[in-house]
């Protein structure tokens, strides 16, 4: 029994299952991510003060950090565009590169971390610290999930290349349709957390 | 990869890894049966694991309940049975604590809706009939499938787990308002979490769902072609895929503040118990409100569009004729699903909202009430001049339609902010709401089980036994429910530990909780034909043909019963018809399912 | 997408490398224009239209959301419509009862 379009489009839809399927699980991820902003913007403007972002928080660390997150993000188009091009080799430079990319965003997003709790500033402190903590936590665990994910198409997943590389490519794709919203939600967080 | 597939042969290399070298043989005619029946990747296995899981949470909230309705008809007395085996810290001597009585409330309402209906409902009958309704080998994902039933499954295990707490399960109602939800015991953390497993499943199971529908739908079968059933899941999932994940955020946000001590639900200044507290405040408890109910209102209609899916098949299969306007109906669903997000706040009016904001979601829940009713009204208007067949089926789901307008009819003063003052949380409000979910969903899911039965076990259900079901529950669920009306219109507040018997506008209603207790009751027995009917048709039911209702979706006609393991179909069926035709002028057959080919297809030039 | 020729792909790396320079010329913009310390209302629009600029960029190239299917669309634009349901409608709610209140 064989599942119909897995590696090839279906013709009335243009499309192969997964492909559908990320962007409807990344439609979900939209109403997630959403619902925090709104949960931002209410409480800011009920609140009688609201700190500057940059008042509290390291602005070149996290300008540093949008700098990585959008290079992951080219170097994963580019592994993408690498099996297109059948360039195995190049696929797995850029892949490792992404990979390498994402651990250094986390490693900068550790020290700013510990940064706010030296100087005892926690959740709990005020909502704008409570909000600024969750949705970067939560946006961490994102790119965690998507380490994860790249890692595998990286090592033991890329031994479908062999057998089937339409479906392997497509398989590269979705991750980095993935990993692009992920970058895509940091592009937002970035001014709204760190700039106003 | 982010839908989480592992190729056929890396799943078999694992297997080989687990194996141990003494009992080679046996370990892997061991795996192989956790992989047919447990870990199966198999729709219709799934489809049957979420439905037995999910049978079984129903009868299980429905004990909670049974339970709590002994405290309010006898309020302080002890609980006949049982009482002295619940433990001292929930009814000592038998004799309920309010404690324990909110969260009896808190999990019925929980385990009903999230684990009990909307799994059953979308888990079950779509998992197992929607791609044998479209000509599909299996879900698009299926991994995934099988990942959503486990997820769901911790979650349910989960929420089971929180009663043997200290301080118990959640009790801060199955709604969880901050910032009662806040301060409250370890149960309402657990209840959080086994949440998140239940929304993380939901959403597996939609991306499934709307992918199967949009790409594995056989040859010539095209959307308007499609049983109004999968439509309504297809609709579902798309509220279940965009209304959940706020209700994640809000579920995380909580957890926030219950853990990490934040104060997003927490206002300034808060007192409990004469003490402050140490919260740096400054949060919205409406705030949670709102993120809620974005959910729990499109959920209204997870709990219903399945329900009315399962009617139209059958009242289509019975009357023997088409279900009347099926264009209309199905861009009424459509509508009905888009509507559902711009109505939330209407669960809202009494929380000091202003006149502008009232009134728009006044407007939107009027509109809304107009898709439903033309849905009922088709239904209804299906019946006229059929020649209908009173099959067991047939009665639950006819019984769906008089009960699913009592709850909807009831439900426009609540949609009103005017009346709403006098109505808000009476138990007016809980007769509405279980009108629909109780004595309609709940019936018209009884109605698909005695329907597809004879597909997935090839055996008919006794008809004894379920008209004695039918009648036992449709009786005493207007018993239990009818009551409630009046009690609220007199003003008695819901989630009373005494049902109203310490205040006095409630007096001359009071009598009602006995009958309303004893329904309950009697309604639990009503399951015992029930119960013993699904267990004993397995084995010793009639057995019957696969097409046994005469029915003309792929689902029925195109398939064996029960269809093949492994592909569903012998060949893949081509469709050539829309889902309903039944008594087709100048035909042989009062019905023509949907993959025959006959003259006419060949005369429009149909080239497949 | 299999139809796409070699020669496609390596326009697309160009239009890649063109993307990835915008994307850091607005991030320092962005930041740039924060250390102006504008008003409330000024620095929002700059920081939110920045940003909508570079997420489209994004969204369109990398996630080729420029040539993409029908069905993409249609779950986007029905996706869009309710995002900004939740962003507004709660704060619209709110807004409106602390001004009667």
């Amino acid at each position: 029994m064989n599942i119909p379009y897995t590696s090839t489009a279906r013709l009335d839809t243009g499309l192969y299952n997964a492909k559908l399927g990320i962007w409807l699980f990344l439609a979900s991820e939209v109403m997630l991510f959403g619902a925090l902003f709104s949960t931002y913007v209410l409480l800011r403007v009920n609140a009688p003060t609201w700190p500057h972002g940059y008042e509290l928080l390291n602005v070149p660390l996290a300008t540093l950090n949008t700098i990585v997150l959008i290079s992951s993000s080219v170097t994963m188009v580019m592994s993408w565009a690498s099996l297109m091009m059948k360039k195995f080799g190049k696929f797995k430079l850029y892949m490792g590169l992404t990979i390498l990319l994402a651990f250094v965003f986390l490693v900068v997003k550790y020290f700013e971390y510990t940064a706010k709790f030296e100087h005892h500033l926690f959740p709990s402190t005020n909502t704008f610290l409570a909000i600024y903590f969750t949705i970067t936590a939560l946006h961490g665990l994102h790119i965690l999930g998507g380490i994860v994910v790249n890692t595998y198409l990286w090592g033991p997943g890329s031994k479908m290349w062999q057998n089937d590389p339409q479906r392997f490519t497509n398989r590269v794709e979705v991750a980095g349709l993935y990993w692009h919203f992920v970058d895509l939600v940091w592009i937002f967080l970035f001014p709204v957390l760190y700039l106003l | 990869m982010a839908d989480g597939h592992i190729s056929h042969k890396q799943v078999e290399g694992i297997g080989v890894g687990v194996q141990t070298h003494v009992h080679h043989e046996e370990h892997h005619h061991e795996l192989s049966f956790l992989r047919q029946y447990v870990f199966s990747t198999d729709h219709k296995v799934i489809g049957i694991q979420y439905g037995i899981t999910s049978l079984l949470f129903l009868l299980f909230g429905f004990t909670l309940m049974m339970i709590m309705r002994w405290q309010l008809a006898y309020p302080g007395e002890a609980i006949p049975l049982i009482g002295q085996w619940l433990g001292p810290d929930r009814a000592p001597d038998g004799i309920m604590l309010p404690e324990f009585y909110n969260q009896l409330g808190a999990m019925h309402g929980t385990i009903m809706v999230f684990l009990g209906v909307v799994p059953l409902a979308v888990g079950a009958f779509g998992n197992y009939v929607m791609p044998l309704q479209i000509g599909a080998v299996d879900m698009a994902f299926p991994k995934l499938n099988m990942m959503s039933y486990w997820v769901y499954f911790t979650g349910g295990v989960t929420m089971l787990v929180s009663f043997f707490l200290p301080g118990g399960a959640a009790n801060s109602g199955w709604t969880s308002y901050a910032p009662l939800s806040v301060i409250a015991t370890v149960g309402q953390t657990v209840w959080l979490i086994g949440m998140v497993f239940l929304i993380t499943s939901s959403l597996l199971g939609s991306v499934n769902f709307i992918v199967t529908i949009v790409q594995l739908r056989t040859n010539g079968l095209t959307f308007m072609r499609l049983p109004f059933f999968v439509w309504a899941q297809f609709v579902t999932s798309f509220l279940l895929l965009l209304a959940f994940p706020p209700l994640e955020a809000a579920g995380v946000l909580q957890l926030m503040d219950r853990i990490a001590g934040t104060s997003f639900f927490m206002p300034s200044g808060l007192v409990v118990s004469g003490v402050p507290l140490t919260n740096a405040g400054g949060g919205s408890p409406l705030l949670w409100q709102h993120l809620f109910w974005f959910l729990a209102h499109p959920e209204v209609y997870v709990l219903i569009l399945p329900a009315m899916g399962i009617v139209a098949e059958i009242i289509a299969n019975n009357t023997r004729k088409p279900i009347w306007g099926y264009k209309s109906i199905v861009f009424a669903a459509v509508f009905l699903g888009f509507m559902s997000f711009v109505v939330w706040a209407h669960h809202m009016f009494m929380t000091g909202m202003g006149t502008v904001i009232s009134t728009f979601f006044q407007t939107t829940t009027m509109i809304i009430s107009i898709p439903s009713i033309i849905i009922l009204t088709a239904f209804f208007l299906s019946l006229w001049g059929g020649s209908i067949r009173f099959t067991t089926p047939m009665l639950f789901a006819l019984a769906f339609l008089p009960m699913f307008g009592i709850g909807g009819l009831t439900g426009l003063p609540l949609g009103l902010s005017a009346p709403d003052i006098h109505l808000h949380d009476t138990y007016y409000v809980i007769g509405h709401f279980h009108y629909v979910v109780a004595p309609g969903t709940l019936m018209a899911l009884f109605a698909g089980i005695y329907y597809w039965y004879p597909k997935v076990t090839g055996r008919k259900m006794s008809d004894v036994l379920g008209r004695l079901h039918f009648w036992g529950s449709f009786i005493f669920l207007n018993g239990v429910f009818m009551p409630m009306f009046i009690q609220g219109l007199a003003g008695v507040s819901r989630r009373l530990y005494d049902g109203g018997a310490q205040y006095a506008h409630a007096q001359s209603v009071l009598q009602w909780n006995e009958v309303m207790s004893v329904s309950a009751w009697c309604l639990g027995l009503a399951q015992i034909p029930f119960i013993i009917n699904f267990f004993w048709s397995a084995k010793k039911g009639e057995k019957v043909a696969d097409n046994h209702w005469e029915a003309t979706t792929l689902d029925m006609a195109a398939t064996t019963s029960p269809p093949l393991a492994h592909g569903n179909f012998a060949r893949v069926p081509e469709v050539h018809r829309g889902p309903y035709e039944y008594s087709v002028p100048g035909a042989t057959t009062d019905f023509i399912p949907q993959h025959v080919r006959t003259e006419s297809n060949v005369e429009r030039g149909e080239h497949r | 997408m299999e139809t796409a020729h070699a020669e496609d792909i390596t326009k697309s790396v160009r239009k890649y490398i063109v993307v990835f320079v915008a994307l850091m010329g607005l991030t320092i913009v962005t930041v740039a224009i924060s250390y102006l310390h504008l008003n409330v209302g000024a620095a929002i629009l700059f920081a939110l239209a920045v940003a909508t600029v570079k997420a489209s960029l994004v969204a369109s190239y990398f996630m080729h959301l420029i040539s993409e299917r029908k069905i993409v669309y249609w779950t986007l634009a029905l996706t869009v419509v309710f995002f900004l349901l939740l962003m507004l409608l709660p704060i619209s709610a709110d807004q409106d009862s602390t001004r009667l209140g």
